[in-house]
């Protein structure tokens, strides 16, 4: 094609996603789409595969049945969000093999939250209600994104999604109503995940290097620092409401506004973690390559089973 | 690193009888039992389906957007094929 064709191809492409027209997997594409798409989408995935990790930490020391079944199936959740994104990535023409190699191999990112460790019950409770909370501000926008597979993906994840901030938001109300040992377990654990969960919704638009190209695919609908604001002044309510305070001596109303002011975000820390240098980004990945390279011998024997079974389908035919 | 990779299988719901099965995503199994089982587990975790099918992915032909010209428009230009071209009487209220 020559470079005038693509070129024309490209402004019909714009101009289709302009009209708010969904692309599906078999139209043309510039190839910047399709890789951006790629990264984007994949690393969504790795985000809920990995995210299973820190909670799966809890399922057998949860408090009650009623916590065990309610963090059992949120878990079970986050591996089928993994499973729809994957396979929504594929239609883009990368198979699962080459997005595990990316993930296992740290050409991949996944989101840094999950580098952080969960040193206590009350973790559950922060983890369910921040980070699944600035999760939901992040995707909701999403479910009407350009490309077809993905926004599908995202309304069956948000439609799932919001049990999750609920049974961590109830886990914190009934620590912060407890004993004061309780009490003082659900603060400690708003302290350590507030300013965490204020980065997972990214940099700041000053240095977000996508955001032009990424509005323009509607890959993303509002900038960070609008994000980042949202969720803190959903939030601020919340822990009011149950006793806890947000560990930020600049946070104020700011009646001008009608937000409130914030304190400085530490970002040598969030590019820290990013780069590796988190608490857990070893363990996290150790753990993954591990069920990954121990679960090799279940798959083949499960190819195995099915190619005999087939064979002695096919005699039988005979 | 397993040379023997889980084929890839579409997969379709029907949400309660006297609806179509619609397709929801895919996903990979080393079967088709394997694929069904799957396909309950990752699509109808809250009750949203009463039949599954699943259908391996290159046992699907699809047609090709590229070619949507010569596929789609003979149909454009037949607008006899609907009621609004046939002219009535206003006194005819339901036909």
């Amino acid at each position: 094609m020559s470079e005038e064709q693509i070129k024309s191809l490209e402004e019909q492409f714009e101009a289709r996603i302009a009209r708010d027209e969904k692309i599906e997997p078999k139209d043309w594409m510039p190839e910047k789409y399709r890789k951006t798409h790629i990264r984007q989408m994949s690393q969504h995935a790795h985000s809920e595969i990995v995210g299973m990790l820190p909670e799966g930490n809890w399922i057998t020391r949860a408090p009650s049945l009623r916590r065990k079944v309610a963090l059992l199936a949120k878990v079970q959740d986050e591996a089928g969000h993994g499973l729809y994104l994957y396979s929504a990535t594929e239609t883009l023409g990368i198979s699962r093999e080459e997005m595990y190699e990316q993930l296992h191999t740290g050409k991949a990112k996944y989101s840094s939250i999950f580098n952080y460790p969960t040193i206590t019950w009350a973790d559950m409770g922060a983890i369910g209600w921040l980070v699944d909370g600035a999760a939901i501000i992040n995707q909701v926008p999403l479910c009407n994104t350009s490309y077809g597979p993905y926004a599908r993906a995202m309304i069956r994840v948000c439609k799932e999604e919001s049990f999750h901030q609920r049974q961590g938001y109830e886990i914190m109300i009934k620590l912060a109503n407890g004993t004061p040992e309780q009490k003082e377990m659900a603060q400690d654990a708003l302290n350590r995940w507030w300013w965490p969960s204020l980065m997972m919704l990214g940099p700041t638009d000053a240095e977000s290097i996508h955001t032009e190209q990424s509005m323009k695919w509607k890959l993303k609908r509002k900038s960070n620092d609008d994000l980042r604001q949202q969720f803190i002044d959903q939030t601020v309510p919340q822990a009011e409401l149950i006793g806890l305070t947000i560990p930020d001596t600049d946070l104020k109303w700011n009646e001008e506004r009608g937000s409130y002011d914030f304190g400085e975000i530490d970002w040598d820390e969030f590019w820290q973690v990013v780069k590796g240098h988190g608490p857990m980004n070893k363990e996290r990945m150790k753990a993954r390559v591990n069920a990954w390279e121990n679960g090799e011998w279940v798959r083949d024997a499960a190819m195995a089973h099915a190619s005999k079974k087939q064979q002695r389908k096919e005699k039988q035919a005979v | 690193m397993s040379t023997k990779n889980w084929p890839l299988w579409e997969v379709f719901v029907r949400s309660k009888n006297g609806l179509e099965h619609r397709h929801c995503g895919s996903l990979h199994a080393a079967d088709e039992d394997m694929a069904l089982e799957n396909a309950r587990d990752v699509y109808t975790r809250r009750s949203e389906g009463v039949s599954i099918w699943v259908v391996e992915s290159k046992h699907i032909t699809a047609s090709n957007p590229e070619n949507n010209g010569e596929m789609f428009e003979p149909a454009h230009d037949k607008v006899y094929r609907h009621p609004t071209f046939y002219d009535l009487p206003d006194e005819v209220k339901h036909m």
